[in-house]
This record gives structure tokens, sequence and C-alpha cells, in this order.
């Protein structure tokens, strides 16, 4: 639909579907996708924090996006996978169920949220982009780690 | 060049951290030859080296200040203007040195405002010294001595180096080679030979070592699953090589955190002229050593700490004055290790947080709704002062206040791993306590299971392992809901790693078995039950992610030889999770930590039989221990009941005819100690602890009997404790009177419940003080009214009709006896009512059941009244 301007507005998304959902995260903010292996849980943590790991040396915070938006994660008979963010220094990992291609879309096209979405979806969310078939929602890194922890610190 | 450069701007900018010391010192301390020598030298070192490099504008600034400062030499004085010039100079010099540092040259720019301040003073002080010329001290022609000595000086600049080091040395406690000891090294006589190493070559050291543990980990992991492993030995010396290899490169990051504060006096001096305000600054612990990374991180927070007490802390001179202080303010820094931690406090006694001010901005803020902060206690109130771009000044000053303060501090604390907490008191002062862990590197740990689960203890809060087993030597028992072990002569309170981490999978399971990881905190000893124990490692301390740093439970995580993650069990929220102080009387203590759970006024009680059927029970907090003794050891001396108890005769009563000392078989023991005595009441059988209302319903007649109480709906008798004392020892209640003559000091007690009269009359007899109880606070002020001389008075805060704080109000108020030390006892102890007992001008705050404590706080106030 934009084939005249593809150096200009692109965006890159790598997507990832949780819980029957495609949802895309900008490129620049993911370090790797990996399997996550040898998880530690970690008692008396908030729920959304699935566990810790050692990804080649370094400490990673499993997040289960899944339980983090509210949705159920599918079991699709492969492997659970993690997409690997960094944030102020530090290594996490969103649980997913699979993750997809790697999308050029052009940013002019990402539209607002619906006003009825899901308030934990949309707090997490930057915009929805309508794909041929499906939807995409753009989430931001930041405010899916923006996790309270004040409940738990009682 | 570019060698020689750097070293003279590394070399220079430490020379210039010690000239702001000293000189500040010296300000303080102008008679201080020693002192002025020592910045003379090192002013005319830079000044020197400047000229040998090229550096002409160096040159010209430390030349004029060398000048000022070979004034003060020849005995003129140092007034406040002069130095702070001269402090003005040496940043001058400073900033120059950074430049020069980046771009290789001096900057361009002229410094002849600084030079023609430095002549003026110059100047000045010469003219003041002709005045002065008639002194008796040598009379200076103006200026060519000292001019003289100064050339001289100069032009034996290359000469003077290893002098300079050696003296260096001297101070700081390392020698610095320049570059003029390369070139005369033959002239170098003695020094300990040291070379310079770039702080990142040391980390990249660490991190490589780090490494080398972990991969050690991974081998000695191997190894110890095939047992007749040929790699063994090898092993085993690779092992010991690591460990020294570690522990040397640990050694090389070790600093005093001294360091970090080597800029303080200057600050505070600084300060001081700029806020108009006279403050002292104390330094403590200066000497206590910890990782550079560590202090690197904390510079800056303490720094700004510093700033923040003398900027909003701390009253002016007038405001002291006008709220009856001193009028020069008080800084103290202190630091000290405690366990695998470095405290830090900073504490002024300035005007305190300013709580109502602090509740409007959080709400303001919208940090916290106004309904919930009018429940929120003083102490969780001044925790907003954390929150982010939170500061209550209402003026922002060059000092502090420009909206970045103390969020900043904790985020950085918090980074490592560290805690801080905030203490005021409104009027008195304020003072936070850091805790950061001495280094983030490498610590010992003993690997356990628990849940089937492994987790790191750090083997420095690791007293010892015990195996409980059912029947075993040591078993674990249960005083109600509280599992404790019999250690020697201690029960030790126990916890369940599984259940203080909420992994039970069957939370009310009886613990009879497991292991008991002894871990001590400060003065508290508790055993930590896990499944299982495996091995001791050293491990490299990753800080906690920040999304589970809030789990008090944990001080970090690690990865361990076979690659998996565990959490590491910070001993400290392990302690805070089993109870607040646990010390050699755990018994009394665990109890006592269920007294405060409890409604308020309930009391843990000892219920046990004795004599007859009806129980009898005393406050728990009065008794040392229980002791099962076997009855065979009991031995009749002199017509009484003893046993050997730790290396003593401790006599045994009866606590009534009726209950018959037992010929064989275990005898239940309630032991009272204080001090090195011991004496113990035989009772037949212990029945429970209880938690209980208190209330005596019927006196009682019978000596030893204070009254019947309903204790768990059953009729009780209290058995009074202090009618027993004596019959163990005659001497028990006079031994301690006078002795080294000195007077025995009055208590005045108040407390308008007869029990608590009665139990505190003894316990504080036994101490030595003479007692007087009354009822009310009325009968005690008719009684100082009377002129009755009180060394001190302890006094409970619930009382009807007058109740502790207006006592207390009472006493200030006259005149007569507003210096007598009012200690109040409150079955509530919240920091909350501390505070507010410390306003109405307590001078300690006690526990109703904390005995120890009530001694302690008669001890230290009556020693206060004799001092003064």
């Amino acid at each position: 639909m934009s084939s005249e301007n593809t150096d200009r507005n692109l965006n890159e998304y790598v997507t990832a579907m949780v819980g029957g959902q495609l949802f895309g995260l900008p490129i620049r903010g993911v370090q790797d996708v990996f399997i996550p292996e040898r998880l530690t849980k970690v008692p008396l943590a908030p729920p959304e924090i699935a566990g810790v790991l050692n990804l080649r040396g370094r400490i990673v915070t499993l997040i289960d996006l899944g339980f983090r938006l509210g949705l159920v994660r599918e079991d699709n008979g492969g492997p659970v996978m993690a997409i690997g963010v960094e944030m102020h220094g530090e290594s996490y990992g969103l649980l997913i169920d699979s993750v997809g291609e790697v999308l050029k879309l052009d940013g002019a096209l990402l539209e607002r949220n619906p006003i009825n979405l899901d308030p934990r979806l949309a707090s997490v969310s930057s915009g929805i982009f309508r794909l041929d078939g499906q939807l995409l929602m753009v989430i931001d890194v930041d405010r899916i780690l923006d996790i309270s922890t004040h409940a738990a610190a009682a | 060049m570019d060698d020689l450069l750097r070293e003279f701007v590394t070399e220079t900018n430490e020379s210039l951290d010690v000239v702001d010391v000293e000189l500040v010192r010296f300000e303080q301390d102008p008679n201080n030859a020693k002192i002025l020598d020592n910045i003379f030298r090192l002013v005319h070192t830079i000044k020197g080296t400047c000229g040998f490099l090229g550096l002409p504008r160096l040159e010209a600034l430390a030349h004029a200040a060398e000048t000022v400062m070979g004034k003060f030499r020849d005995g003129l004085p140092a007034t406040n203007d002069a130095v702070t010039v001269i402090l003005a100079t040496i940043d001058r010099i400073k900033e120059i040195l950074e430049s020069l540092e980046r771009d290789q040259r001096e900057p361009e720019g002229a410094d002849a405002d600084l030079i023609a301040d430095l002549e003026r003073i110059a100047e000045r002080t010469l003219a003041a010294a002709r005045k002065q010329a008639a002194e008796p001290a040598r009379v200076l022609r103006p200026g060519e001595v000292s001019l003289d000595e100064l050339e001289r000086a100069f032009r034996d600049t290359p000469v003077d180096p290893p002098a300079i080091k050696g003296a260096k040395a001297d101070k700081t406690g390392k020698a610095k080679p320049v570059e003029e000891a390369a070139k005369e090294d033959d002239a170098v006589k003695s020094g300990s030979q040291s070379i310079r190493v770039t702080v990142d070559t040391l980390e990249q050291l660490m991190t490589m070592v780090s490494e080398l543990v972990l991969t050690r980990n991974q081998l000695l992991e191997i190894v110890r699953r095939h047992d007749d492993s040929e790699f063994k030995t090898p092993l085993q010396r690779l092992s010991n090589v690591t460990a020294e290899l570690q522990e040397g490169v640990m050694k090389t990051r070790m600093q005093p955190i001294g360091n970090a504060w080597q800029k303080f006096p200057r600050i505070v001096r600084d300060l001081c002229n700029e806020l108009g305000k006279k403050i002292e600054l104390e330094l403590q612990g200066a000497e206590t050593e910890l990782d550079r990374q560590v202090l690197d991180l904390i510079k800056d927070p303490l720094t700004h700490m510093l700033r923040n007490s003398a900027d909003h802390g701390l009253e002016t001179p007038a405001e002291r004055r006008a709220a009856g202080k001193s009028e020069q303010g008080h800084i103290r820094l202190s630091a000290y290790h405690e366990g695998g931690h470095i405290v830090i406090r900073i504490a002024d006694d300035g005007r305190g947080l300013d709580t109502a001010r602090i509740k409007a901005k959080a709400v303001a803020q919208g940090l916290v709704s106004e309904a919930d902060i009018e429940k929120m206690s003083e102490a969780q109130i001044h925790k907003f002062i954390f929150a982010a771009g939170f500061s209550t000044a209402t003026t922002v000053t060059n000092v502090s206040g420009r909206g970045v303060g103390m969020d900043v501090v904790r985020t950085n604390i918090d980074q490592i791993g560290g805690a801080i907490d905030v203490k005021s008191i409104a009027g008195v002062g304020l003072s936070f306590t850091i805790k950061i862990p001495l280094t983030l590197a490498i610590v010992a740990a003993l690997i356990v299971e628990s849940s089937g689960e492994r987790f790191a203890i750090p083997q420095l809060s690791v007293v010892e392992l015990v195996r409980a087993r059912k029947g075993g030597d040591h078993r674990i028992e249960r005083i109600k809901d509280t599992t404790v072990l019999r250690l020697r002569d201690k029960l030790l309170p126990l916890a369940r790693l599984s259940r203080l981490l909420g992994t039970d999978a069957d939370a009310d399971r009886e613990v009879e078995s497991g292991f008991i990881v002894v871990t001590q905190v400060g003065s508290q000893t508790f055993g930590i039950v896990v499944d299982s124990v495996f091995h001791t490692e050293e491990i490299v301390v990753k800080p906690m992610s920040t999304k589970l740093r809030h789990i008090a439970m944990f001080s970090g995580n690690t990865i361990l030889g076979d690659g998996a993650v565990i959490m590491i069990i910070d001993p400290n929220g392990v302690a805070q999770a089993i109870g607040s102080t646990v010390t050699s009387q755990m018994i009394v203590e665990a109890a006592h930590d269920r007294v405060e759970e409890a409604a308020e006024e309930a009391t843990s009680l000892l219920v046990f039989r004795a004599g007859s059927t009806q129980p009898k029970a005393v406050p728990l907090s009065l008794i040392t221990r229980l002791e099962e003794i076997d009855a065979r050891k009991i031995e009749l001396s002199n017509g009484r009941h003893m046993v050997q108890y730790r290396g003593q005769l401790m006599p045994l009563i009866s606590m009534n005819s009726s209950v018959n000392i037992k010929g064989e078989g275990a005898q239940p023991l309630l032991v009272f100690s204080d001090g090195a005595r011991s004496m113990a009441l035989v009772v037949d059988e212990i029945i429970d602890i209880v938690e209980d209302r208190l209330a005596i319903q019927v006196t009682s007649d019978v000596p030893g009997v204070l009254g019947s109480a309903v204790i768990k709906g059953q009729a009780t008798e209290i058995v009074d404790v202090g009618h027993f004392l004596p019959l163990a020892f005659e001497d028990w209640f006079r031994r301690k009177d006078n002795p080294t003559g000195a007077r025995q000091y009055a208590v005045l007690l108040i407390d308008d419940s007869p029990f608590f009269r009665n139990m505190l009359t003894p316990v504080l007899q036994a101490a030595g003080y003479a007692v007087t109880a009354v009822g009310s606070a009325r009968e005690a002020l008719a009684l100082l009214e009377d002129g009755r001389p009180f060394d001190v008075a302890v006094t409970d805060i619930e009382m009807p009709d007058m109740d502790g704080f207006e006592f207390a109000e009472a006493v200030r108020a006259d005149a007569r006896h507003a210096a007598l030390p009012v200690i109040a006892l409150s079955s509530q102890i919240s920091a909350e009512s501390i505070e507010r007992g410390r306003q109405a001008g307590f001078h300690d705050y006690v526990a109703k059941f904390d005995r120890q404590g009530l001694i302690a706080a008669l001890m230290e106030q009556t020693d206060v009244g004799r001092a003064a």
C-alpha cells in the first residue's frame, strides 16, 4: 500500500504471538530471541515475573507477557520463546508463544488504540497496524517493564 | 611528554585534594605549623613542576598562592577571607588542569583577578606584620626574608622531590613517585615501591578473576561427581591459587571510605560561608575500607546528603539560639563494618524533617491520597522524601533543592543493593543510615535446598549447621506456634525457609527434621530450616533485577557452576521476618514478638503447675530461661538444694512446701538471672506460654503470690518473683548497693497497675536502685513537691486521670525538677510513640517488658545525672 515511499517512515517490528494475538516490538529495542532454559522461579516475586535465567553469563529476568497483558498463553506444541530486551542496563526476556517474521511497516499507518481496548492492553500499546487479515498491536517495551513492585513489597 | 603531562595532572589533582583538606584544618588550627608546612610544600611542588613543564598560567597562580602561604608561615594570621581566596585559586588550578588533561595544553585566559586578590592579601598581611613588628618574634623586613626563602626553595626544586615524597608518604600512607624520580632514581633512598595502575586494568582483572572463579566452580562440580578423579589434586591446587588470586585482586580494590570524604571539610567550610551558618563536621571511621566500585557509587549521594544537612537540616545560628541549642550545628558522618556490609550514617542536630510539609507535598504530588496519609506513621511519611522529584525546600538555594534530591540518592544506593533509612525527630535532628555491601563481587556462600530449589546463604552470617531429627540429639520443639531448637543451653528460634518464601506446599506440615543453618545477624541468632545442605561455594554476586529488589529475603542472585541462577538469601531480611530482637534470652524475646503483634495490653505469661492443680503464671519477660535438668544432678548443700549450672552453684527454691524436688527424671526449672547470679524456681510442670490481658482480680495475702487472674478462661495464680529472689540469696536486693561506695540512686516508679509495680520493684531493687512506687502521676508529683529527692522517674504512659505524657510535661514545667530524667514505659512501642514521648520530654522510652532495656536506660540516665 505504500510502495512509493519505501525508504521513508518505515519501521521494523519483530512480531510475536501471545494468546492468539499478534504483537509487534520495535526492532531497535530487541536484543535477541531465545528459548528459555533452566528457568529459576523467584519466590515472592510479582506474578508477572516468570523467573530468572542465565543467558550467556548474564542474568535475565523473564516477564510472562501473557500474564502481563491478561492473555492466556497457548501451547502450540513448539518450545516457549522469549524476546530479549534491555532497560537501564538490565536484561529482560518477554515470554511469548511463538515468534513471527520481522515486518517493515509505515509509521504513518499506525492507528490509535480503539477506545474500547482492554485497559491492560491499552496501557502498553502504542498503536495498532491493520494488516491483511489480522491486527498487529505495537507494544511499548518500557511500559511492559513498568511492573509495580509495591504490592508485594509489604 | 604526554605521559609526563598525564602523570603531572593526576599527581597535582591528588596534591590539591590534600591541600583542600589541610587548608580547612589550618584555618581552624592556625597555630599548627606542621599543617602549614605541608600545604606549603604541596603548593611549592606544584609550582616547581609547572615551571618545569612550561605551564606559565598555572605557575603564576601557584606562585601567588604560595607567596600568601609563605606569609602565613611567617606567623601571620590566616583570615577566613585569605583562605577563601586561596581555595578559589586552587579551584582555578583544578579547572586549568581539567582542560590541560583534555586538550594537552593550558587553556586561554587570565588570572589577574585572583592574583591581584592574592597579592592584596599578601600586602595586607605584611602591613599587619609591620604593625606587629614590636613583637618579640623575628622581625621581617618587608617581604625580603620570606621571598628569599621562596627563591631559594624555587632554585632547589630539582633536589626537593625525594624529600617531598617522603613527607607525602607519611601523610597519605602511599608513596607517589613523580617523573623526576625516574631521572634521579639513585637519589631515592627509601619509600615503598609502588606503581600506578589504571582502574580499568583492575576492573578487567577483577572480571577475569570472577570468570576464573566460575570456571573453577564448574570444574569442581564435575570432579565432585567422579569420586576417584585424577584431576582432584591439581584441581585442588588450582582452587587454592584461584582463591589467593581473588583475594589479592579484591585487596587492590579496597579503599578507605575516607577517600570519598576527603572533600567534605572543604564543602562544609564553603557552605558555612555561603549560608552564614556555623557547622562542625565530625568524621568517624574514615579508615573503614570498602570496594572502590562501591566507593565511587556512594561518593555523590553522600556529598548530596551532606549538602542537604547543611542547607536544610541545620538552622541558622539565630534560629538555633532561639531553639535553645548551641549556635554551632553539628554534622556527624560515621562508617563502620557490620557483617558483609558497611553502614554509613549522616546525622545532624538540626530541625529534623517537616512532617506537615512532606504530607502536604506528597498529597499535592498525587503520591498518596489524603485519606491514606492520615493513617500513616511519621516514619512512613518521612519515607516520601525518597520519592522521585520530591524536595520540600520552599526556596531553591544554590546548595540543594534543585529538584533532584533524595530520590536520586536512593536510586544510586538501590543500584548497588543497598538500603537507606531515615530517622527524624522534629527539632532534634535528622539521620540517614545507609547500608551497602562491602563489595559487589564475590562472597563465600552455603548452597542449600528448600522445596526443590537451591539457594545461597552468605557464609559470613552462618555460625554452624545442625541436623535435627525426630528422637535425635537436636530436636525441633514447639512453643505454641513458634518452633525452636534446643541448642546447648539456648533455645534457638527457627524459621522454615520454604515458609518464609511461601514455597511450602503444605504450610501446616509439622517441622520435625531438617538441616538448620544457625545464622547470626548482629546480636540476633536464629535457625533457618532447609531440606538439605550441599556445600560452600564462592559465588559471584549479581544484583537483583530492579523488578525483584523489593523482596527483602534476597540480597542478590548468582550463576552457579552448573549454569543455573539461584537466589542469595539475605540474612537481614530473614531476621526481620523472624522478629526484631532475638538475643541470648531467646525464649523471652520470641514471646516478645508475639506481644507486639497481639493486642496492646496482652502480656506473655508462662503458665505452670507447682504444688497444686491450680495453674500458676509468671510474666515470661521475667524469666531468663526454662531448663529441664536431670534430677540426679541436684545436690544438697548446707541444707539447701543446689545444682551446678554453667560452672556455678545455682540455688533451687521450691514454689511452696508442697512442691517436691524430684529424685529422678527431669526436673523443670524456671531460671531467673541477674548479672552473673542465677536462681531457679522448682515447678512440677511447665504447661504453656500464653498471651492474655493481665488483670489481677483478687489480690492475695499468701507470700509469693500477687493475686489471681483469669488466664485463658482459668483462674490462675500470678507469682511474685520478687518474693523468691531473696530466698535464694539473702542479699539479692542489697548486694549491689553501694558497690563502690557510691550513693544508691533513688527511682520513682509510677504505674497505675499494682501488678507492674510489684513486678518492677524487685527488678529495679535487684539492679541496685532504691525504689519508691506510686499508683498515679498525682501522687508522684506530690512526692516531688514535698522535695523528696529522686534521681530518675520511670512512668507508665497509659494511666487514668493524668497520663505519662502529662506527667513528663508537668515535671519539665517545674524548674525545680526540670532536670529529673523521666523514662517512659509502654506496652505500645512504635517509632511514632517514641518520638511523641521525646517531644513530651522523656529521656528514654522502654517497652514495658524489656527488663534489660529498662535497666540499661536507668544506668544511662543516672550516669548522665552524675556527669552533670
